[in-house]
């Protein structure tokens, strides 16, 4: 220490405060000079705090994640609740399922209903949208193995898709239900009425050709038909929905703007099938 | 200094070596200025929370200012202000000049506010933090020549003056000891 007499460092004291206030105003100065000084100083600064807070992260991470657990325990009480009583409802409609199937089981049986045999299907997965002939059409790698064949349906894990309108030895192309080309026969569930399912190049098909005196509702399922012998009955396609100028429009079960796979169902359905996009002979299945 | 020769006979032990008791007395200089950037440093943890740099460096500054003047002087402060405005992203300069004003009222009124009661402190240091959070805001405004949003410093204050009286209650009894030690030998 620097022995100083008690007059000087008394002055000294005294002095400091003023001193001190003006190198604020003097760092206030520099600090508007030169901007990049604090950034420079703060980036030092956090450097040599950073091996700290490291050392501290640990201890609040695991404060954190023990807040977290007490919160997510303090859920789980009424998430139980829910699910409890959720599963309550479920079990009440697992048990009118299984009368139903069973009800249903006796009837067929009564009415020696002939059983329709289980659809084998293949699943594909899809490689490009668009390209072709049709606007709305998506591209499936296949193999030669899997014999697809036109007027297969196509089925994502929601709904309808459409049907295969080209098949060639690696690739097929399906046409969606949203092409101006498609024309799906359907049938409006609660009314069952049948109906025309027209596409027009926009995400929801347009409904046509419904009877007189049935008006589509809006909210009511759509299914496909079986008339004309080119689907199975039944198939799940979408809901109805009123556009703004009340034309009765289907928004599809699928989700039709981001497929990656599709369900390919051989039902042995040979109705309707689809023309040739490209004016090319079907390959004959001897000539090959 | 005449007194260790004079005790030494009835038995007392020997008075602790030079180097010892200056290493002792610059701990006891220093212990302020070193606790309070210690705790603002880890006040500024980057956690999911605002930042409660300035609610803590408030309460510890105001209180080594009132009550242990020698050991929180003017130079002190002045770095704990620098280290205040680098933690936060404050302009620089802004922090320095709202401590060391804190300290200038504190050092005026300290001979009042020792002989007042704890309570009495705490509301005078609650008149002091509003008013340095003011300062503050207007300090930061007319740096950034921005008017910023006041609700924040008022909420630092706000905060300031609620973390005073833990935080003064462990400074008052680190203070104690720190006189007794003073007084014993």
């Amino acid at each position: 220490m620097i022995r100083l007499s008690i007059p000087l460092r008394q002055a000294l004291a005294r002095l400091s405060l003023p001193l001190m206030i003006a190198a604020a105003f003097g760092i206030m100065l520099l600090g508007k000079a030169d901007a990049l000084l604090a950034e420079r100083l703060r980036t030092h600064l956090s450097d040599a705090l950073s091996p700290i807070y490291a050392a501290l992260a640990e201890p609040m991470s695991a404060v954190r994640s023990a807040v977290q657990e007490l919160q997510d325990l303090t859920i789980l009480r009424e998430e139980n609740a829910r699910l409890r009583e959720e599963n309550e409802r479920l079990r009440r409609w697992q048990a009118s399922a299984l009368a139903l199937e069973t009800e249903n089981e006796m009837l067929r049986r009564q009415l020696n209903f002939l059983p329709e045999a289980a659809p084998a299907f293949v699943t594909a997965r899809v490689v490009a949208d668009g390209g072709g002939t049709y606007a709305r059409a998506v591209l499936l790698a296949t193999g030669p193995q899997h014999g697809l064949r036109k007027g297969q349906v196509a089925l994502d894990e929601r709904g309808f898709v459409g049907r295969i309108t080209e098949v060639g030895s690696r690739s097929a192309r399906v046409l969606l239900a949203t092409d101006m080309n498609s024309r799906i026969p359907v049938t409006l569930e609660s009314s069952r009425a049948r109906a025309i399912m027209a596409g027009n190049n926009t995400t929801r098909p347009r409904l046509a050709h419904w009877p007189e005196g049935v008006i589509p509702v809006d909210g009511e399922r759509i299914v496909t038909s079986a008339e004309a012998g080119a689907f199975p009955a039944g198939l799940p396609v979408g809901i109805v929905r009123l556009s703004s100028q009340g034309a009765p429009e289907v928004e599809l079960f699928a989700r039709l703007d981001r497929l990656d796979a599709v369900r390919l169902f051989d039902y042995g359905l040979r109705g309707i099938i689809p023309p040739e996009a490209v004016a090319r002979p079907e390959p004959r299945p001897g000539r090959r | 200094m005449a007194m260790p020769p004079a005790r030494r006979p009835q038995g007392r032990p020997a008075p602790a070596p030079g180097l010892l008791r200056r290493i002792d007395g610059f701990a006891r200089l220093a212990f302020p200025g070193f606790s309070t950037a210690f705790l603002m440093i880890l006040a500024a943890t980057p956690i999911n929370l605002p930042s409660p740099v300035f609610a803590v460096v408030l309460p510890c500054v105001g209180f080594w200012s009132v009550f242990r003047p020698g050991a929180m002087m003017p130079p002190v402060v002045f770095l704990l202000g620098l280290l205040m405005d680098l933690l936060t992203l404050a302009p620089l300069g802004s922090g320095v000049l709202v401590l060391l004003a804190l300290h200038a009222a504190a050092l005026r009124f300290r001979y009042f506010l020792v002989r007042q009661s704890f309570l009495a402190v705490w509301l005078c240091f609650c008149v002091a933090a509003f008013g340095a959070a003011c300062f503050y805001w207007g300090l930061q405004s007319l740096l950034s020549i921005r008017l910023s949003p006041i609700a924040p410093a008022l909420h630092a204050a706000l905060l300031a003056c609620g973390l005073y009286p833990a935080i003064a209650l462990v400074l008052s009894r680190i203070h104690e000891a720190m006189l007794h030690a003073e007084v014993a030998p």
